[in-house]
């Protein structure tokens, strides 16, 4: 057991905050993510050219032999900086379905151009009726030929308007919600009977709604046995993301820490009021209590994926989503006036860590998972 | 199924929480010792969160003593284990796990590091190995009834004659000084220079003449905390830590400690395995407590937050194996620590629905040969509940350990 960093890891960390620090300051942030893509194709070769993209992958397809650990510890920089190329829903989510329910062809194919970054990838598992629950499925698919015929709706894909291709779950047989009978498939963003309707989200990034209506999907893995590979890439993705909150809340409290010590009223620096102190202990202590969790967590993962693990995934979670609320609204309230501005970088350190707390299932959703597993 | 290898699972990396086969004979060795060793009265005292009798308590130190595993943290010139942060995990886990409690703070978590720290061979010599084996017991004197929260400014004066200090004042909130042999204090050596500055830290045999003790029956209706009284108290020089006018310095480093030591996540783990198994007992609304969601939620949101500092305790430990200096993040466990222990006997008391109410305390429990009222398990945690409201009061209350992070971590 050992929570310190080895040295490569410690340079993993170094050079993704040094990446933060030269391309996303406050203002180059907003300006990017107000551009149409959203995100800088330049950052994303850099990405490539540093070997971020290939970190999960084995070294057999070109990439790292990274664990979940060298993924926490590069989300956790990330979070930092708000980063906004689409390197989870690539790498962290598809990628990883990919790489886990591919056939070696599949996984020749898409796993390179992911690394060398010529390929952005997105992953379809929401519905509007489905809420959290990943075995809510009812877009359907139906075998044709060598392919299927996909028709159905997924809701808020991350990342789905930009992507090359797009991984949808589908079901090919069982009622909705059964965890049997879902299948994954991989669909080009051209294809005939794919309507993508792209969208700004709250956070600075993009989705999209995705209307698919008989569109051609290649099959990924097994036909209807896709689930556990769906829930297993996603509890490590809810590890990937637990890490960005831990960056993200950080970056907050270190920006919030700050203005305590500057921003003066009664002729004192507000840090000084007991009332103010007390409130920033408390978010300072939900951020360590966070880390600690995704430090764990990422551990658990990189151990392997057991009933345990589950359950210490749905703990870290409703943990970091607890926290991400307090330390994220928090910090807008001890910024007064400047914290409701668009301008200052400190809502959306709020914004970010509010869709973290939603994303793959809320606080709520995930004390019940965790309950359940108990 | 695909490959599935394409992605790698690697835990041999540096990072890593896995247990080497070591660590999992050494879990076996102690799980064997605590269950040959325990006494069943300790276990059950400890279990249902009543107070320690001594003599139980000294027989279980002593086997902890003899088995070379009473001071874990300590050097292991001093008499420590010598383990890593993972055999120490292990080691709590297993204590919690099975009721064992760990040795009573006073000597071996607060005083002994102390002295093995800033005092001299001879006090260590004198002094160590009668807190290693159990022979002497301590209380702490810090608290007096001016000086609570602004320890600093506390009163009781030592003014030397010969190779003497003469104390006199009184010290208050003395927990267990009925039973200790000694007391280590801070006194005032100084009155004319800033609070801080003119503070010693004295080793007082508690049969020295002139040093009078007055209980302080506590809410719980027990007898833990102690008024004591100095009078004309002779202490050889002999017996102070340090430099005169230095005990400041060596009482936040005992502080610090003892922040540690109270975070208790162990018993804390025990209390949720508890709860668990009364939930399956306690009957509502034709079903069982743990099919009531509200219920089960606010236990859920228990063990999580208990996880949370488990491991932000484990990463503390790591971060001091690793060279690292903490400042106050001690505080942290103290807080998280001590409000999780609250949060959980009030939930104890609250799932014994209408028997929270029957009080059955220790002076019941040790005279009793008839079974208590209502269930079982419902003897013990109102009694615990009561006794733990002091527990963000004592070792510093958690609002001045705000302070102390906001000082010292965030600088404000």
């Amino acid at each position: 057991m050992d929570f310190e960093l080895s040295e490569e890891q410690s340079l993993l960390k170094d050079s993704i905050d040094r990446f933060v620090l030269d391309h996303y300051s406050s203002e180059a942030r907003i300006k990017l993510s107000e551009t149409d893509l959203g995100f800088s194709r330049d950052h994303w070769k850099t990405m490539a050219e540093l070997g971020w993209l290939g970190m999960p992958f084995s070294e057999e397809v070109g990439g790292f032999g990274g664990s979940p650990v060298e993924t926490m510890i590069m989300m956790e920089s990330m979070g930092k900086g708000l980063v906004l190329e689409p390197f989870f829903s690539t790498v962290i989510l598809s990628g990883a379905l990919v790489a886990e329910a591919g056939s070696p062809a599949q996984i020749e194919a898409i796993i390179p151009e992911v690394i060398e970054g010529n390929l952005m990838l997105a992953f379809g598992y929401a519905e509007a009726q489905s809420r959290f629950n990943l075995s809510d499925v009812e877009t359907t698919a139906t075998k044709s030929g060598d392919s299927y015929k996909i028709n159905g709706h997924k809701a808020v894909v991350y990342h789905g308007g930009t992507a090359d291709k797009i991984i949808v779950s589908a079901r090919t047989s069982g009622n909705s919600r059964d965890e049997d009978g879902i299948s994954l498939f991989i669909i080009n963003n051209d294809a005939a009977g794919v309507d993508i309707q792209s969208y700004r989200t709250v956070d600075g990034q993009q989705a999209a709604d995705i209307r698919l209506d008989n569109a051609e999907g290649e099959l990924l893995g097994k036909e209807g046995k896709a689930f556990p590979i769906i829930e297993k890439v996603t509890d490590n993705a809810i590890g990937a993301l637990c890490a960005e909150a831990v960056g993200a809340m950080a970056a907050a409290n270190e920006i919030t820490n700050e203005y305590l010590k500057t921003r003066k009223q009664f002729g004192v620096a507000i840090g000084k009021f007991q009332v103010l102190q007390h409130r920033m202990v408390d978010m300072y202590m939900e951020a360590e209590q966070s880390k600690s969790m995704s430090d764990m967590v990422a551990m658990k993962l990189a151990l392997g994926y057991e009933v345990d693990t589950k359950k210490a995934v749905s703990a870290t979670k409703a943990q970091i989503g607890k926290a991400a609320k307090f330390v994220g609204q928090q910090s807008v309230q001890l910024h007064g006036g400047m914290g409701m501005t668009d301008e200052y970088s400190i809502g959306h350190y709020f914004k970010r860590l509010s869709t973290i707390e939603m994303l793959f299932g809320n606080t709520d959703y995930h004390l019940n998972r965790y309950s359940n597993l108990s | 199924m695909g490959t599935g290898d394409a992605l790698v699972n690697n835990g041999e990396t540096p990072m890593d929480l896995s247990f080497r086969d070591e660590d999992l004979a050494f879990q076996a060795e102690v799980r064997e010792f605590i269950d040959k060793k325990l006494p069943q009265d300790v276990k059950e005292r400890y279990d249902r969160g009543l107070h320690f009798s001594k003599e139980g308590q000294v027989q279980w130190q002593k086997a902890l003593y003899y088995n070379g595993w009473i001071a874990p943290n300590w050097p292991v010139e001093y008499g420590g284990t010598g383990w890593s942060i993972t055999q120490k995990f292990i080691f709590s886990q297993e204590l919690g796990r099975a009721s064992a409690p760990p040795p009573i703070p006073f000597g071996v978590s607060m005083v002994g590091p102390v002295i093995y720290t800033f005092g001299n061979q001879e006090q260590k010599d004198k002094f160590l190995p009668g807190i290693l084996n159990s022979d002497d017991w301590w209380c702490q004197g810090y608290s007096e009834p001016g000086s609570g929260s602004d320890l600093a400014s506390l009163q009781t004066k030592a003014v030397r004659d010969g190779d003497d200090y003469v104390v006199n004042g009184q010290k208050i909130w003395t927990s267990h000084a009925q039973h200790a042999d000694w007391i280590f204090c801070l006194v005032r050596t100084d009155s004319n220079v800033k609070h801080q500055e003119g503070i010693s830290f004295l080793l007082i045999d508690m049969k020295t003449p002139g040093i009078t003790l007055k209980p302080i029956i506590g809410l719980d209706k027990e007898h833990t905390l102690n008024e004591v009284f100095f009078d004309d108290v002779r202490v050889p020089v002999a017996n102070r830590i340090g430099e005169e006018n230095k005990g400041w310095t060596y009482a936040k480093f005992l502080l610090g400690n003892e922040r540690t030591s109270i975070a208790r996540v162990a018993q804390s783990k025990r209390h949720v395995e508890r709860l668990r198994e009364i939930a399956k007992q306690e009957r509502v609304n034709g079903g069982l407590l743990e099919d009531d969601r509200d219920f089960m939620r606010k236990l859920n949101l228990i063990e999580v937050d208990l996880m949370a500092l488990e491991y932000t305790e484990l990463r503390m430990l790591s971060m001091i194996e690793a060279g690292k200096k903490l400042s106050a993040e001690p505080s942290l466990l103290k807080i998280k620590g001590t409000e999780i222990q609250q949060r959980l006997t009030e939930l104890l008391v609250e799932s014994l629905g209408m028997y929270g109410a029957p009080y059955e305390a220790l002076k019941k429990y040790e005279g009793r040969n008839e079974a208590p009222v209502g269930p079982d398990y419902a003897h013990g945690p109102m009694a615990e509940h009561l006794y733990l409201r002091a527990a963000s009061i004592y070792g510093g209350s958690n609002e001045i350990q705000r302070n102390i992070i906001s000082k010292m971590v965030l600088g404000l």
